[in-house]
């Protein structure tokens, strides 16, 4: 009598995944997957997705999905979710969409108590459009727009997002996690269905930000990926949740 | 005797995009990435060494970005 | 008594909650306030939703969000914030998304000026599309097409403008609410609507890719859905240009000045006709077959200085008479005034 430990999870459609190699999105798309499929709310989902490589999903959802413009999916999720409130929403950003360009509307998002699910990918880079400077790319990191290294100086540091983020009071629920090992992988599927659970108790915003990788872009395997992952931004981005409910 | 558990793995093989996680994360180092074959991608594919060593723990599952490999304890 | 004073905003807005808007999003910009502030009153009165989002960029997109959730959405603007509201409404216009922007026009960019103006005739996003552009001249117009805009909106899956001048909405006439157009019957279902596949039965991913290309998507509103709304919703109001020797063609409170001169000129040599558009798209350009033979000249008040429905008149002329714009100087906004120091200087060339 055999038992599953492992399979795809069942809110995902069946079109194969476009990120490239060994790409956490893929990961992390899989975990969010598999808490929608545990929390039995995969009918009355809506995907809002972005703009960025992890924002090309509606794809890949089983579910209600909308494209929103860059970094305006938390205002999308909140005209959707006040009008649907018994339906979960949630939003699936990176750090141009969220951290940049969408700074106002995620800030905003969170000081009203949006009862929306937010998943913060943060790969320290743009990676879609090739591999420039992000606000979370770090200092001395050497990108398409910061070929000599970003320099604190010229541009500032990286914004922690989650930190900042937690000190607002609509704010219910604010984890970093990473996914650079199966063991951080199980944590950030805790992590983020507690967030989810924030939701569908009515409780207010939720935010997980993950740590995540950019191997094509980094010019990194994918496994050298993760090592500088844990080597270079775990420590600058410590994981860890900074708002919890009870 | 300590039982184990035992695992049985199963493959999208079409899937795989060949970027090695599943090998990395392996503890009893029974995946590798099959140079004999080549699937539709024009990859070297994962597949298993030893099924018999496989104590279904998931890693390889969990680890996957393509969700290529189904995990099952027999 | 069935009529009401009311000020143009609030009259928007109260035309907003008679034809059932499930939300407002909008942000503070002078001078539409009245707006929001009205509907914050009344909107929970009817348990129905007012937000104030961080600008107004977020509020059309939250706009984009609930009217993607299958609902009666309604924001408001002037001028700059119509600026930050592009974005999304370009996106809302090629995602076939329906609601009412009313963009109450004052001038300039964000630190230009407070004047009313017509300088937004022009509503580019990016992205090849076209969104119904209604344009009210009364109060009561603007009560009128506020209310039926939902309806266009919902019956073509588009965004509608509503382009009053800040004249219009700061002024106080007369309403009769009775006098409402009739609420349009067998608007299509919204089964694209966000909500989850439980309460549908399927999901449907809101998006140009992968169900549809551009192309598509652009070919599909080019060729059947813009013919149907230019075939039904144009409309024109036409003053006595059959025997017309100038023609006036004015929108909004440049058509009131214009018909205020067309009364002050009665009698004099210089018959005058007007053509009062009351929508920019679709415009009438048939409304200008019916001028007569006596006429010499088409003149053209708008509220602003560079001229912008000007190009549409030449291109409803035809070249068939000389195009004349008048319009602000550089110490005031159009007046009567004006338009007659135009009417008889054009005089004097073509008469």
């Amino acid at each position: 009598m055999s038992q599953v430990v492992y399979k795809r999870a069942d809110s995902l459609t069946k079109v194969p995944f476009t990120f490239c190699p060994g790409c956490t999105h893929g990961i992390i798309h899989h975990v969010v997957a598999a808490c929608i499929d545990e929390l039995g709310v995969k009918g009355d989902t809506i995907s809002v997705s972005s703009v960025g490589c992890g924002g090309m999903n509606p794809p890949f959802w089983d579910t209600d999905s909308i494209y929103s413009m860059h970094g305006r999916a938390p205002a999308n999720a909140t005209g959707i979710k006040r009008m649907n409130p018994d339906k979960f929403v949630f939003t699936y950003q990176g750090d141009g969409d969220l951290a940049s360009i969408g700074t106002a509307e995620i800030v905003h998002a969170a000081h009203r108590g949006e009862k929306i699910s937010v998943i913060f990918v943060n790969n320290t880079t743009y990676g879609m459009t090739g591999g420039q400077m992000a606000p979370t790319t770090l200092a001395g990191q050497k990108t398409t727009t910061s070929p000599y290294g970003r320099d604190a100086d010229h541009c500032g540091n990286p914004i922690r997002m989650s930190e900042m983020l937690a000190t607002i009071d609509g704010a219910k629920f604010i984890e970093r996690v990473s996914v650079d090992t199966p063991a951080n992988i199980r944590k950030a599927k805790k992590a983020i269905k507690r967030s989810f659970e924030c939701q569908l108790k009515g409780l207010g915003f939720s935010m997980v930000e993950v740590l995540s990788t950019c191997p094509t872009n980094w010019g990194q395997s994918p496994s050298d990926s993760l090592k500088w992952l844990r080597d270079n931004m775990m420590p600058y981005y410590p994981l860890g949740n900074f708002k919890d409910y009870e | 005797m300590i039982q184990l558990a035992k695992g049985k793995l199963t493959f999208d093989i079409n899937e795989c995009k060949g970027c090695g996680l599943c090998v990395e994360v392996c503890p009893k180092k029974i995946l590798e990435l099959n140079e004999q074959t080549i699937n539709v991608k024009g990859i070297h594919p994962v597949s298993v060494i030893d099924m018999d060593q496989c104590i279904a723990c998931g890693n390889c599952g969990i680890m996957c970005p393509d969700a290529v490999i189904t995990v099952e304890k027999v | 008594m069935s009529k009401v004073l009311m000020k143009g905003n609030e009259a928007i807005a109260e035309a907003a909650l008679r034809a059932d808007v499930d939300a407002f999003f909008g942000y503070p910009i002078t001078p539409q306030n009245e707006i929001p502030e009205y509907l914050a009153r009344e909107l929970p009165k009817k348990g129905k939703l007012f937000l104030q989002s961080e600008s107004e960029l977020s509020a059309m997109n939250m706009v984009m969000g609930a009217s993607a959730a299958g609902k009666r959405v309604l924001t408001s603007s002037s001028g700059p914030g119509l600026c930050l509201k592009q974005e999304a409404i370009s996106s809302m216009a090629l995602t076939r998304l329906p609601a009412v922007v009313v963009n109450v026009v004052r001038s300039g960019p964000g630190m230009g000026d407070l004047a009313p103006a017509q300088e937004d005739y022009w509503q580019a996003g990016n992205g090849a599309y076209r969104i119904p552009k209604l344009l009210p001249a009364s109060v009561q117009e603007a009560v009128e097409m506020t209310y039926e805009a939902f309806d266009i909106a919902d019956q073509y899956r588009i965004p509608v403008l509503v382009l009053a001048d800040g004249m219009i909405g700061q002024m106080m006439e007369g309403v009769d609410f009775n006098k409402l157009p009739q609420r349009r019957e067998n608007l299509p279902e919204k089964d694209w609507r966000m909500a989850g596949t439980n309460e549908k039965g399927h999901w449907n991913h809101m998006t140009l890719h992968p169900n549809m290309t551009l192309l598509k998507a652009t070919s599909i509103l080019e060729n059947e859905i813009y013919p149907e709304i230019e075939k039904n919703e144009c409309k024109v109001e036409i003053v006595d240009v059959k025997d017309a020797d100038i023609v006036l063609v004015a929108y909004g409170s440049a058509s009131r000045m214009s018909k205020s001169v067309m009364i002050d000129m009665e009698g004099s040599e210089i018959k005058l006709g007007l053509i009062r558009p009351k929508t920019a798209w679709p415009y009438p350009y048939d409304a200008f077959d019916e001028i007569g033979s006596n006429c010499k000249a088409v003149i053209v008040p708008e509220m602003n200085i560079i001229g912008q429905m000007i190009d549409d008149v030449r291109i409803g002329a035809k070249g068939r008479w000389p195009v004349y714009h008048v319009g602000n100087d550089s110490k005031s906004t159009l007046n009567p005034e004006f338009i007659m120091n135009k009417i008889n200087e054009v005089w004097e060339e073509v008469k």
